[in-house]
C-alpha cells in the first residue's frame, strides 16, 4: 500500500458514507456490499442500487482490547456483526454504548463516524458505525401535542 | 416569494464533563466558576467524532425535517467551524458526499470563529433569492479545543446545527439579515497552534457586546421592529452570562432569551452555538412567533436575522430529534477520558 | 473426480516453531528441507517439483518470490518452484497442490514446503499483515482483527448452543498439555483452566490462551507415487485425499456464522474420495487458530453434531488416549502458528503419529488413519487431508 492509498480510500467511500448496496429485483434479495451478480438468480437477476435504512440488530459482538495499527487509541472498541433490517449483515463498531450494555438482538441505527486516521498528517477515513436505537426523542413531541390537544379539548391518543 | 428555513437539524455528542471534574484538576473552586460562567457542564465528542461527523448528523436531521427535499435539489453547502478536520480539504465535501448532494453542488468551508455558520446562511439566502439554486444548506459545527487550565476549558464544547434555506414549504421565514464587522483581536488562533488565545476581559465590551448590540439594533432599525415585536431572542453563547447581558442592553425581556440558552448544559459549541439556540427555539415556537438571532464571531463580527415561524413548523419539527433530547441524553466522563477523547495528551 | 495414481509421503519434517531471532526465511526453509531430505534418504537432485506455502513474505520481511527463494537456497534449481497462498491455509493448499502434481502422473518426486517468518515486525504490524486474510475493505477497514472475527463467532456460538468459557479453556489446557510433551512446540508450558479464564482479554470472550501465537517456522514433506515411495521407506504414508474448498471471504457474508462451510464441503469430498468414514479416523490435527475454531472444526468435519463438541471436550475425549485425540502436538496454540508452514507441520505430526514415532505420552496407540484440517482466514479456505498406513 502506498503511504496514503488515496484511491483505495475513495473507491468505496460513498458506500461507506451512505450504506449503499444493491438489490436483485428478480428475487428481492438485498446485498451489502453491493454485488454485480445475484448469487441466487445469477444472470437472470436484475440488480439495482439501493440505500439501506441503517436500522438493524446486533447479531454478534466482541470487545477488542488489542487493537490493530491505526486503531490503537480506540480501544476498548465494540466490534459487531449487525444484521440490517433488510437482511444482509455488516461488520462495524457499536458506539455511544457502555461495554456491558451491548447484547445480541439489541436494536441499532447507523451513524456517521471516523473510522481511523493515517496519523496526524494523513487521510481521515469516515464511514458507518452503529449506535443503540433510541426513539425516545419522539416523546418530546407527544407531550407537546398532548398539551395542545388538552387545551383544545381533544382526547389525546 | 418568501425565503426562509425549509428544514433544520441539531446534534450534540452524548458525553459530558462537569465543571467540578475540570476544576479539581486545576485546584479551582467549581461553585465560583459555575456562578461566574453560568455553565454547569459541557459536551465532549467521542474519540471518533469530529466536526465532519457532527455536521453530517445535523445535516441528516435537517433533511428529515425538510421532508421531501432531494439531495440533488440542494445546490450549495457551507460548513462553518473553527475545528475543521483538515486545514486544506473542506468539511463541506465530506458532508455533501455523506448526504447525497454531490456532484452538482457548490461547496466551501467558512471560517469566522463562532459565526461561520450564520455567514453561510447569508450566502445561501443570496443564492436562493438570486435564483441560482433551489435550496442551500449551511452548517455550524465545532469540536472546539481549549488549552488545558485555561478558563475556556470549562466551556469549549462540541455540537452543531444545520439549516436548509429555500422558498418552498418554509417552516420559518427569514425576513431580513444584516451584519456588523470590525477588526478586533479579541480571540484568535495562528496556523499550526494547537489552541486559541484570547485577550481576557477585552473579549467582552469592545468585542462581543459592541458587535452583537450594534448589529441587532441595525437590523431592527432596517426592518422597523423593536424588542417587543419578538417572542424570542437568541444570541451567541460563549457562556451563560453574556447573552443575558446583551438582552438587557438591547431592552429584551430576559425570559425571551431562556428557551435558546442551551449553553448552561452543553457549553459553548462555537460555530454551532447560535444555530443550536435557534434550533431549540424552533423546537417549541408557535406559528406566528418571531425570533431575533444574532451570532457573534471573534475577530470580530455579528450576523443578525429576523425570523417568523410559519404554520408548517408544527408538522415538520416532529420529524427529527429536538435539541432538548440531545441535551438530556448524556453520560458523564472523568477528566482522564475527556483528555483522551479530546487528544489533550501528546500524540 | 478419480485418482490417476496413488500418492504417498516418504518423509515430513518440521523445525521447532517459535521466535527464531537468528534465522530468516532462507534458514528456516533450509533447516526443514534438509531434515526431510535426509529422513527420506533421497538426494535433493531427485526432487522434480517444489510447491511452497507462504502467506506474506512480502509484508513480513519484504521478500516475495518465495518459490524461487526456497528452490535456490535448497539447491533445487532448475526444477519448477512456486509459492501458493491461501492465508493461514497456505501450507495445506501447498500440500494439496503437491499431491495433484504426483497424482496427475507428471512428477515422481515432489517437495511440499511451508514457511513463515513473522517476528521481524512488531506484533501490531504482524496483526495488521494477518488482516490481509479477511476482507480488507469491509472487515479490517472497520476495526476487525482476527481475534475479533473469531470472537464474533465464539460469542454467537456460545449464545446459540449455550456453551461456557470453561469449554474454551479446556481446549487451551489440553493443547498446552500435548505441547509440553513435544520438543518442537513453540510453548512447552502446561497451563490450568484458572489461568486460562483469568488471562488478559484479547477480544471478548477470547483471552490470551485462546489465541495462537505469532511464530517463525518451516516444514517440508516429500511426496512420491506409492510404488516409488516403497523404495525409500517401509512405512509410506498414503495420501487418501487432499481436498480444498472455499467459502465467502468475509464473515459477514457467511451462510451461518457458527459453521465453516468450506470445512464441511472439503471434509465431505475428502471422505468420499478416500472411500472412508468418520469412524475410521484415529487422530486429527485441526486448525485451532483460536480455541473456538477447534470446537467448530470437530463439528464441521463431521465428528460430532453442531453444538455438541463441548461435550467431548469437557469429558477429556480429545486428549491422547481419549475417543478422538485432537492436536496431539499442541496444535496451533502450543506447537505454534507460522502461518504458511502450519498446514505442512500438521502433516508432519500425523506422519509421526501414523509411524508410532511421537514422544511418549502423546503417541496415539495404533494410529492407522489420520486427518489434517487447515483453514485460511475466518473460513474462506479449508483443506482436509486424509492419511493412512493402509496396512503397511
Amino acid at each position: 500500500m502506498s503511504t496514503t492509498a488515496a484511491p483505495a480510500h475513495w473507491r468505496r467511500m460513498r458506500e461507506r458514507y451512505r450504506l449503499l448496496g444493491s438489490k436483485c429485483e428478480t428475487c428481492s434479495t438485498t446485498f451489502f456490499p453491493s454485488t454485480r451478480v445475484c448469487s441466487k438468480c445469477r444472470r437472470k437477476g436484475k440488480i439495482v442500487p439501493i440505500e439501506f435504512s441503517g436500522k438493524g440488530k446486533v447479531f454478534s459482538y466482541t470487545v477488542i482490547y488489542s487493537a490493530p495499527k491505526m486503531f490503537e487509541h480506540y480501544t476498548p472498541a465494540i466490534v459487531a456483526l449487525v444484521q440490517l433490517e433488510e437482511g444482509p449483515k455488516v461488520l462495524s463498531q457499536i458506539v455511544d454504548c457502555e461495554l456491558n450494555e451491548v447484547k445480541i438482538g439489541m436494536e441499532v441505527e447507523a451513524c456517521f463516524r471516523k473510522l481511523f486516521e493515517q496519523d496526524r498528517s494523513g487521510i481521515i477515513s469516515y464511514g458507518f458505525k452503529f449506535r443503540p436505537l433510541d426513539d425516545r426523542w419522539k416523546d418530546y413531541y407527544k407531550i407537546d401535542l398532548n398539551l395542545k390537544d388538552q387545551k383544545k379539548g381533544r382526547p389525546h391518543t | 416569494m418568501k425565503v426562509g428555513i425549509v428544514g433544520y437539524g441539531a446534534y450534540v455528542p452524548k458525553w459530558r464533563i462537569r465543571v467540578e471534574n475540570i476544576a479539581e484538576v486545576w485546584g479551582q473552586d467549581a461553585e465560583t466558576i459555575k456562578k461566574g460562567l453560568g455553565v454547569e457542564e459541557k459536551s465532549v465528542p467521542s474519540m471518533d467524532e469530529d466536526t465532519a461527523t457532527i455536521a453530517v448528523e445535523a445535516a441528516r436531521n435537517a433533511m428529515r425535517r425538510a421532508c421531501g427535499v432531494k439531495g440533488c435539489e440542494i445546490g450549495a453547502i457551507y460548513v462553518g467551524s473553527e475545528s475543521h478536520p483538515y486545514a486544506v480539504k473542506p468539511t463541506a465535501v465530506t458532508v455533501a458526499e455523506a448526504i447525497g448532494l454531490t456532484p452538482n453542488v457548490t461547496a466551501a468551508d467558512i471560517e469566522f470563529a463562532c459565526k461561520a455558520g450564520t455567514a453561510g446562511m447569508q450566502a445561501c439566502l443570496g443564492l436562493v433569492k438570486g435564483g441560482y439554486i433551489k435550496y442551500g444548506m449551511t452548517i455550524g459545527a465545532d469540536t472546539s479545543q481549549s488549552a488545558p487550565g485555561d478558563v475556556l476549558e470549562y466551556t469549549a464544547a462540541a455540537g452543531g446545527a444545520a439549516y436548509i434555506i429555500g422558498e418552498d414549504n418554509i417552516l420559518a421565514e427569514i425576513e431580513g439579515t444584516c451584519s456588523y464587522t470590525q477588526d478586533v483581536p479579541d480571540f484568535w488562533r495562528r496556523e499550526g497552534s494547537l489552541y486559541p488565545r484570547h485577550a481576557g476581559r477585552f473579549t467582552g465590551e469592545p468585542a462581543y457586546f459592541e458587535q452583537v448590540t450594534k448589529c441587532s439594533k441595525n437590523l431592527m432599525e432596517k426592518l422597523g421592529t423593536s424588542p417587543n415585536d419578538y417572542n424570542y431572542v437568541v444570541f451567541h453563547m460563549p457562556n451563560g452570562k453574556f447573552p443575558l447581558r446583551a438582552a438587557s442592553l438591547l431592552g429584551f425581556d430576559i425570559k425571551k432569551v431562556l428557551l435558546g440558552l442551551v449553553v448552561q448544559k452543553i457549553g459553548n459549541t462555537y460555530s454551532g452555538s447560535s444555530l443550536l439556540g435557534l434550533a431549540a427555539v424552533l423546537d417549541e415556537a408557535k406559528p406566528g412567533d418571531r425570533i431575533l438571532m444574532t451570532s457573534y464571531g471573534s475577530g470580530a463580527g455579528s450576523d443578525s436575522f429576523s425570523i417568523t415561524v410559519t404554520d408548517a413548523i408544527e408538522q415538520k419539527r416532529t420529524l427529527a430529534p429536538p435539541v432538548k433530547y440531545y441535551v438530556n441524553r448524556k453520560s458523564y466522563l472523568s477528566y482522564s477520558i475527556y483528555a483522551k477523547n479530546t487528544r489533550l495528551f501528546k500524540g | 473426480m478419480y485418482k490417476k495414481r496413488e500418492v504417498a509421503i516418504i518423509s515430513a519434517a518440521t523445525t521447532k516453531c517459535g521466535e527464531h531471532w537468528g534465522k530468516g526465511i532462507k534458514d528456516l526453509a533450509w533447516e526443514a528441507g534438509v531434515k526431510a531430505v535426509e529422513e527420506a534418504g533421497i538426494s535433493g537432485k531427485d526432487i522434480e517439483y517444489l510447491v511452497v506455502g507462504n502467506m506474506s513474505g512480502g509484508m513480513f520481511v519484504g521478500q516475495e518470490h518465495i518459490g524461487a527463494l526456497v528452490a535456490d537456497f535448497l539447491g533445487l534449481n532448475p526444477i519448477p518452484s512456486l509459492r501458493v497462498e491461501a492465508a493461514c491455509a497456505s501450507g495445506g493448499i501447498a500440500f494439496s497442490q503437491g499431491y495433484l502434481a504426483v497424482a496427475s502422473g507428471l512428477y515422481d518426486m515432489v517437495a511440499v514446503g511451508g514457511v513463515e517468518k513473522m517476528t521481524d515486525v512488531e506484533p501490531e504490524q504482524a496483526t495488521s499483515v494477518l488482516s490481509g486474510a479477511m476482507d480488507f475493505e469491509w472487515e479490517a477497514y472497520f476495526g476487525a482483527t482476527f481475534p475479533g472475527l473469531y470472537a464474533l463467532m465464539a460469542r454467537r456460538y456460545m449464545y446459540e448452543y449455550n456453551v461456557k468459557n470453561e469449554t474454551l479453556a479446556n481446549v487451551a489446557v489440553k493443547n498446552h498439555f500435548h505441547g509440553s510433551l513435544n520438543p518442537l512446540a513453540h510453548f512447552r508450558n502446561k497451563i490450568t483452566v484458572e489461568e486460562a479464564l483469568t488471562a488478559p482479554i484479547v477480544a471478548d470472550p477470547l483471552r490470551k490462551y485462546d489465541c495462537s501465537p505469532i511464530s517463525d517456522g518451516a516444514a517440508v514433506a516429500i511426496l512420491a507415487p506409492l510404488e516409488v515411495a516403497k523404495k525409500y521407506t517401509d512405512t509410506p504414508i498414503i495420501v487418501e485425499a487432499s481436498v480444498p474448498a472455499s467459502d465467502t471471504l468475509s464473515l459477514l457474508k457467511r451462510r451461518d456464522v457458527c459453521t465453516i462451510d468450506a470445512t464441511v464441503n472439503a471434509a465431505n469430498k475428502a471422505f468420499q474420495f478416500a472411500h472412508m468414514e468418520r469412524k475410521d479416523i484415529d487422530v486429527i490435527e485441526v486448525h485451532d487458530c483460536f480455541t473456538i475454531a477447534e470446537l467448530l472444526a470437530m463439528e464441521d468435519l463431521g465428528f460430532c453434531k453442531k453444538g455438541e463438541a463441548s461435550k467431548m471436550i469437557d469429558e477429556g475425549q480429545t486428549y491422547v488416549g481419549g475417543k478422538l485425540p485432537v492436536n496431539t502436538d499442541g496444535g496451533l496454540k502450543a506447537a505454534g502458528h507460522p502461518v504458511g508452514a502450519t498446514g505442512v507441520r500438521q502433516i508432519a505430526e500425523l506422519v509421526k503419529q501414523l509411524r508410532g514415532e511421537a514422544e511418549r505420552g502423546r503417541q496415539v496407540d495404533g494410529a492407522e488413519v489420520a486427518l489434517a484440517h487447515n483453514v485460511g482466514g475466518s473460513g474462506a479456505t479449508a483443506v482436509v487431508t486424509i492419511l493412512s498406513r493402509r496396512g503397511t
